[in-house]
Order: structure tokens, then C-alpha cells, then sequence
């Protein structure tokens, strides 16, 4: 029973803090930590499904949510038409450029053996990025002199935006093949410092190929879901339903916007969460639990370990790209200088080891819980800051607290990871045991 | 002084100067690359050390180099207060033995109170992976806490060694040359403390005892080696290795928390391109890293003027990569080494 009631009751804990911020400060605060709770508890869910279900260490989370947030802005910008016409043509013969190159680099392995092979294969490479440059170049500059103010970049497909989030995971999923092909079944802090590079990389090309994504004169004013604030004000019955509970109209316009992204958000975390579960305790996920528990007895009843992995990392990174969309669609803005490895990958994983790795549920909670205390960590450090300050004389010691007030979300963040790896390191909601080792229930 | 003409300027040039592209190529490639690559060695040997006594891949190391690099400055600043200093050298010369020692202190009390435990349950690697990414938070809050964000200079004494306009001066050459005491410091720093490491590792009793128990933890223990002592010295070593990286690379470049962490990557190549575990391997990764990244993101195009006749100079800047994508060196050099050879330059038994 306690394995129902136990989640069941942090999760209403979770919810009435959440409840008392709408009571204390406002509904409109309360719905923008939720949003941001739902989609920081989907990224969560796709870390569970690397580490939790097969112990793999992914440090470039922040990589994959902004490849997500590209997918936005190249499905849902309308297009640049001249910004096609001046550099497409380039842009095509460099992406040709690449094909080749991929063309020339396996015929070349097939022709070469041993360590010629390894160099041909550089030269190869080489030879075929300075052809790709030599037309991206002109490409670039062309379409960066389109109107460069608002535009100077290729825009998107004009697309819903909706379409953007399943396109984030397969963007995602993409780029965590490449790595997880490279550094899977070598020694497992590889593929954590594997994936801390490719994460630094997609950062580095988001800011600085303007083309692609205005690098960082940001994207904004990608086409929302969800109508405007503004639209919910025109709308006749929802002023009036806010008007029966007291609601001004432009309060009920922002709380009926909010809880528009909340309903999709909730929607798209309960789909992933029911199917998050449903692989869990399936064949496969028993055959996840077995690898990860003790990985060379897995390989001697003849799994294959490192596929498997590479198929859990895929996986759980699309999640993390979708997650990446859903962000950057809630934000209606892609800053590529948002993306910090603090904020999106190393405060996932405290999510995920506090709410309880391998237990979906658990991540889920742990997203809510650690999202919560993000946000409030910044009141109550001003306060602390702001009491301790009033102690002290006035000098250099009092300003100099009173201004590391916003240090204490580090040390927060660190001292929840510490503490729960420490005393509880099976996290608010633990995994599930498995049922043969459970006792035979009774009744 | 009569300026002496060792080459016709190259604008007049009608043969190749080679001289003024030696020049060029010193000043902007190899004196560059080699002091980032002193500092990345230092900091590649650190992280290898914890690596093979403490068996996992240390992600706090960056933020180590940071708090160590805070600590130096704030003991800096007090001796600029005191007027103390060590003209024509850098104050932070002074200063770095007392940073190194809080560091260490650092360094211990977090194994006291944090990696002790899964030490003593014999926790899988990654999860000491993951408490490193706690104590990471830490070190990184107590840097923000102790000097904020900001970025600062704290370089003082004689900054050159050689100036541009006194090299050109003295050589007549077009090109000119500039040597930072920094730089040259970097480099006898880096030198000097390898060779200690080394030395230390090869010859003291307690070296000695590192390398057994890196070698085979339960063969050292019965041999009577008091692990604590290891473990203890281990991050004593790795806390001042990093304090020493932290603060050249800060007299160097400049001090911001966040680049320290940034430079983690290039740290991490360094150990893994050298062979994790292998302290040789991780300076010679360190040097490998720092020329890579300094020679992929240089613009040849200067270079090439000079070497080359003039109808054959290229119109572009030749230069692989823009600066920006300094760190997608270290990748890419990474993913080639895992690729080919994971084991790292140098084979064998760690250590």
C-alpha cells in the first residue's frame, strides 16, 4: 500500500506548495513555475530513461534541449524567401559538399587498411571541409546582408509549431547517435565527457552560425500555440468565467494563456510518462534493469550491451530534445546564450537523483520539487542575504553578502545532489524493486 | 641605435621572407600554444591523478582550479594592500603557495566529509562522477561567494619580457614579437613541477605507494600501505596542480569563474588523449590539445604572404575554424582518439 500512498502524498505536498504560491503571490506566477516544472520534469524523464534505466551518464543534456529549441525556430519561422534566393544555391553545393565527403571517406575505407587507413580517412575528411567551406562561406555572408536586423538568417518552414517538437527529439536523437556510436562501450566516464564536448559544440554553432539561427541576436517571435494573451481578452465567455470568480480581464486573459500551455505540456508528459512506464515493465525494460544492474552477466546470456545502450541513450535524448521545443515554443524566443550547462544539465541530473533514479514517477516528481526550489532559492537568499546583512554594520563585509545573495543556488543545487546521493541515494521515490526479489503479496 | 636590415619588407618583397613568417608564426602559434598548453597540462595531470588513485573522471576539477585561483587573488590583493610584491614578477608568484595551501584544505575536507564514504562503500565510478558534479556545485558557489563573477586582471610587475615595438626595433624585421612574463613564467612553472611530480612519483616511498595502489588496490593494502595516507596525498597533489594551472592560466588570459569550467574539456582531452591515468601521457596531451587548437583556429592567410609569391597568396583568411570554436578541437581530437585508440597515446598499466 505504502507504494502508492508514498507518491501520492509528495506529490499532494508538491501540489499545495505550488497552490499556496498562487494563494500568496499570484496564479499567473504559480502557472509559469508549472509550465516550467512540466518541462523540466519530461527532460528529467529522458535523463531516467539513460541513467535510470541503463546507467548511462549523459553531462551535454543542455546540448540536446537547445537542439530542440533549433528544431523550433526551423519548423515554425516563416521562411526568408531572399535569404534562399541570395545563398541557396551555395548552401545546396555545400550540402552536397558533405555528402560527398561522407561518399569519399567510406570508399576511401574500403580501399585502405590499418593505420593508412586512419590517415586517409582525416585527409578525406579535411579535404572535403575545405570544399564544403569554400561554398558555405559566400552562403553565409549572402544571407547574413538579408535584412540583418530582423532577418539575416534562412528562417524556417513556416510550419505549426507544434510539428517543432516531435522534429526537437529527432534532432536530438540524431546527435546522440553520432556520440553514443563513439563513445559507448568504452569506459563509462568517456561517453559523460564525450557528451560534455558535443553539448559545448552544438552551443558554439548555435551562436555563432548566423545563418542558421541569427547565432546571438536571437530568434524571436516564434508563432505560439496557444492564442496571445491579447486574443483571450477578445474572447467573450472566458473574461466573463474570470468575472464570475472576481478576475480582472487581463488577469483571466494571462492565467487562460498559461493554463493553455499547461494542459498541452501535461499532455504531452502524461503520453511520455505512460509510455516511459509501459517499456519499463516490458521485456525490454527487465532487459534494461539486467544490464544495468550487472552488465557482464547481461553480455554472457547474450544481450548485446553496447546496442542496447547506444538504444537508451538515443531514446532518452529525443525526450530531452522534445522537452528543448517545448521550452523554447513556451518562450516564443530561441537565446542561444540562455543555454548554460548549470541551468540544463547539471540541474537536471539533481532532479533526477532527488526524485529517484529509475523510477519515473520519481523523476517527475523531482523535477517539480528541484524547479521549485530553483525559483524560490532567489527570494529566500535575498532574504537571508537581507537578515544577515542587518546584523552587521554597514561596510564592506554587509554589501558584499547582501550581493552573493544569488550564490546560493549553486550551493543549494549542490548541497540537495550531496545530501541525497549521501542518505538517500535511491532518491523521494525509489525504483521499484523487481518482482521476483519481492516478498509474495499476501491476500 | 642604427636599425639593421635582416629582410626587405614584405611589401616590396619579390622573393619569400622567411624570417618574418618565423616571426609571425612564433608570436601568434607557438609562443601562444605553448603556455596554454603548460596550463592544460598541469591541469590534464591533476585530473589523471585523481583518475588513477581515486578511479573516476573528477568533473569539480575545473571548479577546483577556479576556488584556487580566487583564493590567490584575494592573498593578492592583501599583499598589494601591504605593498608587498616580487617586482619585476608578478605578485601572484608570492601569493601562490597560500593559495595552494587553502586549496588543499579544500580539497581535504571535501574528501573528509564527502568522498570518503563511497570510498569506504566501494561505489561504482559513476556515481562518484556524480558526487563530483555535487561537490562541483559547491566549489562553484564558493567561488561566486568569495569574488563574484567579474572578470579580473590581476597580472602586475613587468608584463613583457619582449615588446612588439622593442623586438622590431632591435630585429628590423616587419613582423613583431611579444613575450609575456606570464608566458615564460607559465613555462618554467610547468616545467619545474612536472619534473617534481615525477620525480616524486618514481623515487619517494609514498610515490611509490600511489603507484601500487593505483595499480591494484587490494595487492597495495596488503602490503601494508595506509590507503588514507594515498588518498590524502593524491589530493593534496591534484588540489596544487590545479591551483597552479588555475592561477597561470589566469595570469594569462584573465580570471572569470565560468572559463574555468569551459576549459574542463580541453583538461579531459588532455588526460584522455595522453591515456587516462598516465601522467606523462596527460602533459604530452596537454602540449598536443593547446598546438591543435591554437594551429586549427589561426588565420594563415599573414603567414602565407610571406612564405609564398604573391600570385599565389589566397584570398581568404585560410584559417580551419573560427575562434569560437576553439573547444570543438579538444572534441574533435577526442573523438579521433576514442575512435583509433582508445587507450590513449601511451599504452600499458596506469602510471
Amino acid at each position: 500500500m505504502s507504494r502508492i500512498a508514498r507518491p501520492l502524498a509528495l506529490y499532494a505536498v508538491m501540489a499545495s506548495l505550488i497552490v499556496a504560491v498562487g494563494f500568496i503571490q499570484s496564479w499567473t506566477v504559480a502557472l509559469s513555475i508549472t509550465n516550467l516544472a512540466l518541462i523540466s520534469a519530461i527532460m528529467t524523464l529522458g535523463v531516467n530513461i539513460q541513467w535510470g534505466y541503463g546507467g548511462l551518464f549523459n553531462a551535454g543534456i543542455v546540448g540536446f534541449a537547445a537542439l530542440g529549441g533549433v528544431a523550433a525556430v526551423l519548423v515554425a519561422m516563416p521562411p526568408v524567401t531572399d535569404s534562399w534566393i541570395a545563398g541557396g544555391t551555395n548552401l545546396g553545393l555545400a550540402g552536397l559538399a558533405i555528402l560527398g565527403t561522407i561518399g569519399a571517406a567510406v570508399f576511401v575505407r574500403g580501399r585502405t587498411h590499418g593505420r593508412r587507413r586512419t590517415w586517409a580517412t582525416l585527409f578525406t575528411i579535411l579535404a572535403g571541409y575545405i570544399v564544403m567551406r569554400i561554398f558555405l562561406d559566400p552562403a553565409s555572408d549572402a544571407i547574413e546582408a538579408i535584412n540583418p536586423s530582423i532577418q539575416g538568417y534562412l528562417g524556417g518552414l513556416g510550419l505549426p509549431v507544434l510539428v517543432a517538437w516531435p522534429v526537437g527529439g529527432l534532432f536530438a536523437a540524431g546527435a546522440a547517435y553520432l556520440v553514443g556510436k563513439v563513445a559507448l562501450g568504452l569506459r563509462a566516464d568517456y561517453l559523460a565527457i564525450a557528451t560534455l564536448g558535443i553539448a559545448e559544440i552544438i552551443l558554439a554553432i548555435l551562436k555563432n552560425e548566423n545563418w542558421l539561427t541569427r547565432g546571438v541576436k536571437n530568434v524571436t517571435g516564434i508563432p505560439r500555440p496557444i492564442p496571445s494573451e491579447r486574443t483571450f481578452q477578445t474572447i467573450g465567455w472566458v473574461s466573463e468565467l474570470g468575472h464570475s470568480f472576481g478576475l480582472s480581464p487581463a488577469m483571466t486573459a494571462a492565467i487562460a494563456n498559461r493554463l493553455g500551455y499547461a494542459l498541452l505540456f501535461l499532455l504531452v508528459l502524461g503520453t511520455i510518462l505512460w509510455l516511459a512506464e509501459r517499456a519499463l515493465n516490458s521485456p525490454w525494460g527487465r532487459m534494461m534493469r539486467a544490464i544495468r544492474d550487472n552488465q557482464d552477466a547481461a553480455e554472457a546470456m547474450g544481450k548485446d550491451v553496447t546496442r542496447r545502450h547506444l538504444q537508451v541513450f538515443v531514446l532518452g535524448s529525443a525526450v530531452v530534445g522534445i522537452a528543448g521545443a517545448m521550452l523554447v515554443t513556451l518562450d516564443g524566443q530561441f537565446t542561444p546564450t540562455a543555454y548554460t550547462p548549470l541551468r540544463y544539465t547539471f540541474v537536471i541530473w539533481v532532479m533526477v537523483i532527488l526524485g529517484g533514479s529509475g523510477n519515473n514517477w520519481g523523476a517527475v516528481l523531482g523535477g517539480f520539487v528541484v524547479w521549485y526550489t530553483w525559483v524560490m532559492a532567489e527570494p529566500i537568499g535575498n532574504h537571508l542575504a537581507a537578515a544577515l546583512a542587518d546584523l552587521l554594520p554597514a561596510g564592506w563585509l554587509r554589501s558584499h553578502i547582501l550581493d552573493s545573495a544569488p550564490h546560493l543556488r549553486p550551493f543549494l543545487m549542490g548541497m540537495i545532489l550531496l545530501l541525497c546521493l549521501r542518505f538517500a541515494p535511491r532518491g523521494l521515490i525509489p525504483e521499484r524493486r523487481a518482482p521476483s526479489t519481492r516478498k509474495p503479496e499476501v491476500n | 641605435m642604427p636599425i639593421r636590415k635582416f629582410a626587405v619588407p614584405s611589401s616590396e618583397a619579390e622573393i619569400p621572407d622567411f624570417l618574418n613568417a618565423i616571426v609571425l608564426l612564433a608570436n601568434f602559434v607557438v609562443i601562444p600554444a605553448t603556455a596554454y598548453g603548460a596550463q592544460l597540462a598541469l591541469g590534464a595531470l591533476g585530473v589523471t591523478l585523481v583518475y588513477s588513485v581515486l578511479r573516476f573522471a573528477n568533473f569539480a576539477h575545473g571548479d577546483l582550479m577556479a576556488f584556487g585561483t580566487a583564493a590567490t587573488i584575494l592573498i593578492v590583493w592583501l599583499f598589494q594592500g601591504w605593498g608587498v610584491s616580487l617586482a619585476p614578477l608578478p605578485t601572484a608568484i608570492l601569493a601562490l603557495p597560500l593559495g595552494m595551501i587553502i586549496t588543499c584544505l579544500l580539497a581535504l575536507g571535501t574528501d573528509r566529509f564527502v568522498y570518503r564514504f563511497y570510498r569506504h562503500q566501494r561505489s561504482p565510478a559513476i556515481v562518484f562522477v556524480m558526487v563530483s558534479v555535487g561537490v562541483m556545485f559547491i566549489y562553484n558557489a564558493l567561488t561566486r561567494f568569495l569574488i563574484g563573477v567579474d572578470d579580473r586582471r590581476f597580472e602586475d610587475g613587468e608584463r613583457f619580457i619582449v615588446t612588439v615595438i622593442g623586438f622590431r626595433e632591435a630585429t628590423g624585421l616587419d613582423q613583431g614579437l611579444a613575450l609575456r612574463t606570464s608566458q615564460v613564467l607559465t613555462v618554467i612553472v610547468m616545467v619545474l613541477v612536472t619534473t617534481a611530480v615525477f620525480w616524486f612519483l618514481r623515487s619517494t616511498r609514498t610515490g611509490k605507494s600511489m603507484r601500487a595502489y593505483s595499480d591494484n588496490e587490494d595487492l597495495a593494502l596488503l602490503s601494508g600501505i595506509n590507503p588514507d595516507r594515498v588518498v590524502l596525498v593524491t589530493w593534496m597533489l591534484a588540489a596544487s596542480l590545479a591551483t597552479i594551472a588555475g592561477v597561470l592560466y589566469g595570469l594569462d588570459k584573465s580570471f572569470r569563474p565560468f572559463t574555468y569550467f569551459q576549459i574542463l574539456l580541453p583538461i579531459f582531452a588532455a588526460a584522455i588523449v595522453g591515456g587516462i591515468g598516465q601522467p606523462f601521457g596527460a602533459v604530452a596531451g596537454g602540449f598536443i590539445i593547446a598546438f591543435s587548437e591554437v594551429a586549427l583556429t589561426y588565420a594563415w592567410r599573414g603567414f602565407l604572404t610571406h612564405i609564398l609569391p604573391p600570385d599565389l597568396i589566397p584570398a581568404g583568411l585560410v584559417q580551419i575554424l573560427s575562434v569560437e570554436y576553439k573547444f570543438a578541437v579538444s572534441f574533435l581530437i577526442l573523438v579521433i582518439v576514442l575512435l583509433v585508440r582508445p587507450t590513449g597515446i601511451i599504452r600499458g598499466r596506469v602510471f
